[in-house]
Order: structure tokens, then sequence, then C-alpha cells
């Protein structure tokens, strides 16, 4: 297959103001995997040949870059590895999503502003990640060390960047008048 | 109104889009009477009371759920995932 230029949802920007980082990431591939039934064990098997296993609700892990991240009932999200014949109904969603960062001191101050959870370290540990509304956008979003990654539908992303975006300026603003 | 999801915990009413009574879970059998097809497409009881009906997920994990819940005092008595139902019906 020829390999062609990809361009990224968010032509790679980032932006910084007040305690809040926000800038694209770029994840690599993503495969959605829903185990076929009875077929669990044989996939965590081969999930476990990277180092990863598949994720329950409302968590992700890790290993050497790689990560797998639960997006709902009987799903999860590999991001990374490209796996053959896996035991599972398996989807490229590689350009179906953009990816969003967004660290710093102030990020889950930030993003509680538009997501209806409470992200804070102590109720969003790190191997934490939801499903939820980033506004009206459905969203996936995981703990990534100090910060959060975010995937919007690839049509979002500029929504999901102005609203995240407006969100970092009324906190400067507070921040700025001593509120 | 927050609705318990039995995957993503309490989530606002808002995440959530309403199908209606629980009898779409019960469809007539292939060469059932068309009374059958009738009650199950167009009759609905309106109960004043404890109801059970049909709520998607959709800005969350994308699971349906059935919800029992008082039309009286707007308490939701329960919330179970729709494919443990039907795993349990076939079990
Ligand atoms: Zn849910």
């Amino acid at each position: 297959m020829p390999s062609l230029i990809a361009k990224s949802p968010l032509d790679g920007k980032s932006l910084t103001m007040g305690g809040v980082t926000l800038a694209e990431a770029v994840p690599g591939p993503i495969t959605s995997v829903a185990p076929f039934a009875g077929r669990e064990a044989e996939l965590s098997q081969a999930l476990r040949s990277l180092g990863l296993s598949f994720p329950a609700p409302n968590t992700f892990n890790e290993s050497s870059g790689d990560l797998i991240v639960w997006t709902g009932r009987d799903q999860a999200f590999l991001i990374g590895p490209l796996l053959e014949g896996l035991p599972a109904a398996t989807t490229d969603q590689s350009d179906g999503w953009a990816a969003l960062s967004v660290s710093g001191p102030d990020a889950a101050a930030a993003l509680m502003r538009l997501i209806p959870l409470d992200l804070r370290v102590a109720a969003f540990p790190p191997g934490r990640a939801a499903r939820a509304p980033l506004n009206h956008m459905a969203a996936v979003i995981w703990r990534d060390g100090e910060g959060f990654t975010l995937l919007v539908f690839r049509s979002m992303a500029q929504t999901a960047w102005h609203e995240i975006e407006t969100a970092m300026k009324a906190l400067a603003a507070r921040a700025a008048v001593g509120a | 109104m927050r609705l318990n999801c039995p995957l993503c915990g309490p989530r606002d009413r808002r995440e959530f889009y309403y199908y209606g009574s629980e009898d779409y879970l019960n469809r007539p059998a292939e060469g059932a009477a068309p009374q059958a097809w009738d009650d199950y497409l167009h009759l609905r009881d309106n109960p004043a009371g404890v109801t059970k009906d049909l709520w998607y997920h959709e800005l969350g994990c994308a699971s349906w759920l059935r919800v029992t819940r008082n039309t009286l005092t707007h308490e939701i008595l329960a919330t179970e995932l729709v494919a443990d139902l039907k795993r349990e019906a076939t079990a």
C-alpha cells in the first residue's frame, strides 16, 4: 500500500496559559478491540505478550509506550501496536479521532468546567479512564501522569480546542484578579 | 436527575437518551398473532408508580440500561445492563 502523508487534525499546535498547557497529542494507531464472546481469556493472553491486559471499565494500562484504554461495554482502544488475528472484532480508528493533551497544575480545574466528573487526583488517580461528555461532545479521557489525554471525534477537534481554550482563559482571568 | 450506570457510575440525565418502556425487550416471536405485534408496537401502560424503561448511555459507555423508577417520587430504584438481562435469559 502506498504510504500517504498523514495530516493531524490540529497541526500539532499547543498553548500554555496560567497553569494549563493544551497541546495536540499524537498517540499512534488506534484500534478498537471488542472481544468475541467466550474468547476473553485468549485475548488477554495475546495482550500479555505486549505487557498489556484487557482493561476493566474506567481504567487503562500501558507498557513501553503501548496503551489500552476502556471505551465502553466489552470494548477498548489499543493505541500503538498493530496486532493481526486477535480473537476480537477489530477496526482501525486512527483517523477518526483527535487527541489532546491537557497538563499542568490546573489541568483538572480547566477540564472540570467542561466534563461533569471529579477529575482531581484523589478521585481520578493514575490508571483511571472514562467515557464522558466534554460539553456536548463524546470523549474518551484518561489520566496521563500529572495531566490528561482526551480523544474526541476528529470532526470535533477545533470545537474541543475552542472549548478548552475558553476554560483556560476563564481560569487565568480569575487568577489575574485574585479571585 | 441522575442515573447510576452500572459501568460508568452516577451520571447526569443529559448523558442518556430515553427510549421508552421495557416492552421493547419482549419482541414477539416470528409468526405471532397481529394482536401481539399491536401490543408490542403501540400499547403501553402509563403507571403512577413504579415503571421500567430503557435508556441509552450515549455520552458514556454506549450501553442500553433498564431503569426501574417511580414516576410519583422520581426515585431511581435500579439500573441494569440490558446485555446482562439478555445473558441471564439465555443462560
Ligand atoms: Zn455508562
